[in-house]
């Protein structure tokens, strides 16, 4: 895998570009769709993040905007409300990282205990189906699973309690978050695991009975070890994801009286810019996440190369 | 046989039970929504309705299917679902198949389109250079801007690479052109693949609803999920509701309930077909040899 890159090299000769596309003028008229779409909607937008810069005004448009440097950056710490979407962005997105991690690797290793195949395949089923229903989905089943008439309230009457209105609760919202994001995404999160588990060469578990190992020692000793490159890939690349709390999630779920809880930087941002027309600052904001994400997700890439030999492409 | 100790057994009961437990849980949701919809307007408002329907009728799915505006956001997620799946899968199977191939452009195009999935310009900035192409009202809006997909790119191209290069020689020293050998040999060879991201991009199109609520200032060109999101999410019944009075002999709850479930059936009718090839398309797509 390593070696690729360089036998490419000495197996092609060098052409100039004129030779290059005569001979594979039908590769570049293939990727063509492609290319004009991608600078349309991908790198043309990203010229737009000159308006982080200015004090944009629709009437006068990104050419007659006046300049202001870094005047909207300095103000992203400066709110109140922006400092906070961030605060609340980070310990929403880092612990959806942490349970995101952990939970898929431990459910995976239960599964894998399971012999009989329906009954295992039964149980992969019913977990990877939540991921496949989408935030507005999920958001209106909570409301009304949540809702103060919901089945979740009226269990905790029937035990003599106070219905709670859980979605409302800023104290409650970020836990809410993270479980119900947990909820969604486990099941599928295990695919690569128990992909990695099947991988495993089956002499290791059988010369390990014949030493006299259990179970528990041969899950210590042979599987996680197994699974070790993958965890350490997925642990990695979300790294790149320190700063997505989710948008389609908390967008759903959110109302003014959790925002001191679970108003992400996404969230504020299409507030501020399309709702409140602070185009520039809401595009500053953004551009400091995207900036920051970029970043991250390189080094991400690097260390799971470094020490996975994990690559892109 | 081995012999099974006594502590195995209980850890194999416990362990079944919960992982039993915890795949019901993952369910149990959408049957008790689907248990209200077709619960009676009294049991639904008092909060008795568990998991099997109470006083058992089916008028909210009657009441939502004579609703003009729910059947006229379905047709526009069923249009976006399947011209914007086919666009996407003719944008990505061309791309793919060329940058499978080893050629002097391919490592700077492969940076160009890989850029695109770590740097983007955000939301305002798209939403500026959309609204001045005109996509603003206009139903391309929800098939053009996701059309490429990087992600997806190299799924696809990973498919390709994995085929025998030796197929393709043969065939290119008799004479086919690359156009041949892409129609001819790597798409029925890639089925799988291409099943696998073809799926994946038709339920990210049924569920997708942001584009609707920005772009469209009617919500009559809604799609269902964005029409959902305005329903249930927004709660507000205002522009796509029922008429008043079959309203009040239905329970809000019960029309919710139903409508989130009409949205949801399609995702159900393609998960077998899903389940079926994502777990391999997955790992053959995203674990390079």
């Amino acid at each position: 895998m390593k070696g690729e890159k360089d036998k490419g090299k000495y197996l092609q000769p060098k052409r100039s570009w004129k030779q290059e596309i005569q001979r594979n003028w039908a590769l570049y008229v293939l990727i063509m769709p492609a290319f004009v779409l991608a600078i349309i909607f991908c790198y043309v937008p990203m010229g737009g993040l000159i308006m982080a810069f200015q004090n944009y005004k629709p009437w006068l448009g990104i050419t007659g905007s006046e300049f202001v440097g870094m005047e909207n950056f300095k103000q992203i710490f400066v709110f109140q409300e922006s400092y906070q979407a961030i605060i609340n962005t980070l310990i929403i997105a880092v612990s959806k990282i942490i349970l995101g991690l952990i939970v898929p690797i431990v459910i995976a290793l239960l599964l894998n205990e399971v012999s009989n195949v329906g009954l295992k395949k039964g149980i992969q089923t019913l977990v990877y189906l939540p991921h496949f229903l989408s935030w507005v989905t999920v958001a209106g089943m909570m409301r009304d699973v949540l809702g103060l008439d919901g089945i979740v309230n009226s269990a905790i009457q029937r035990l003599g309690m106070e219905p709670i209105f859980f979605l409302g609760e800023a104290g409650m919202y970020r836990q809410i978050i993270v479980l119900s994001d947990l909820w969604k995404g486990f099941g599928f999160g295990m695919i690569v695991y128990l992909a990695a588990i099947s991988n495993i060469d089956q002499s290791l578990y059988e010369a390990a009975q014949m030493d006299g190992a259990n179970r528990f020692q041969q899950t210590l000793h042979i599987t996680l070890p197994g699974i070790a490159p993958m965890i350490i890939v997925m642990a990695t690349l979300s790294l790149g994801n320190v700063l997505n709390a989710g948008f389609d999630q908390i967008y759903n779920t959110y109302s003014p009286l959790t925002y001191s809880t679970g108003d992400i930087i996404d969230t504020y941002v299409y507030r501020q810019s399309l709702i409140n027309g602070q185009y520039s600052f809401g595009t500053a904001v953004g551009l400091f996440k995207s900036g920051i994400s970029f970043m991250l997700t390189v080094i991400a890439y690097k260390l799971a190369y470094k020490f996975a030999g994990y690559r892109i492409f | 046989m081995r012999r099974v100790s006594f502590s195995r057994k209980i850890f194999v009961v416990i362990n079944t039970i919960f992982l039993v437990s915890l795949a019901l849980l993952c369910v149990l949701p959408l049957v008790n929504l689907l248990a209200i919809s077709f619960s009676g307007k009294a049991a639904a408002n008092s909060g008795i309705v568990t998991f099997w329907p109470v006083d058992p009728t089916i008028l909210a799915y009657q009441k939502t299917l004579q609703n003009s505006n729910f059947v006229r956001s379905l047709e526009i997620s069923f249009a976006r679902t399947i011209l914007g799946t086919l666009l996407s899968m003719f944008v990505i199977t061309t791309a793919g198949y060329a940058l499978s191939k080893d050629f002097r452009g391919r490592t700077p195009l492969m940076w160009f389109f890989v850029f695109t999935m770590l740097f983007g310009g955000g939301l305002i900035p798209s939403y500026m250079v959309n609204t001045s192409l005109g996509l603003k009202n206009n139903f391309l809006v929800y098939i053009l801007p996701g059309a490429f997909s990087c992600y997806n790119l190299i799924l696809i191209m990973n498919f390709f690479r994995s085929i025998p290069k030796a197929l393709e020689e043969a065939a290119l020293i008799d004479g086919a052109s690359f156009f041949d050998v892409l129609l001819k040999i790597f798409l029925p060879l890639s089925k799988a693949g291409l099943a696998t991201v073809a799926l994946f991009t038709m339920v990210g199109h049924w569920n997708e609803w942001f584009t609707g609520i920005l772009y469209m200032s009617d919500t009559k060109n809604y799609p269902l999920a964005s029409f959902l999101q305005v329903i249930v999410v927004q709660g507000n019944q205002q522009d796509l509701a029922l008429d008043p009075t079959s309203a009040a002999a239905m329970s809000e709850r019960t029309i919710k309930a139903s409508q989130i479930f009409i949205g949801v059936l399609p995702i159900l009718l393609v998960y077998p077909f899903l389940q079926k090839y994502f777990v391999k398309g997955m790992i053959v797509g995203a674990v390079k040899e």
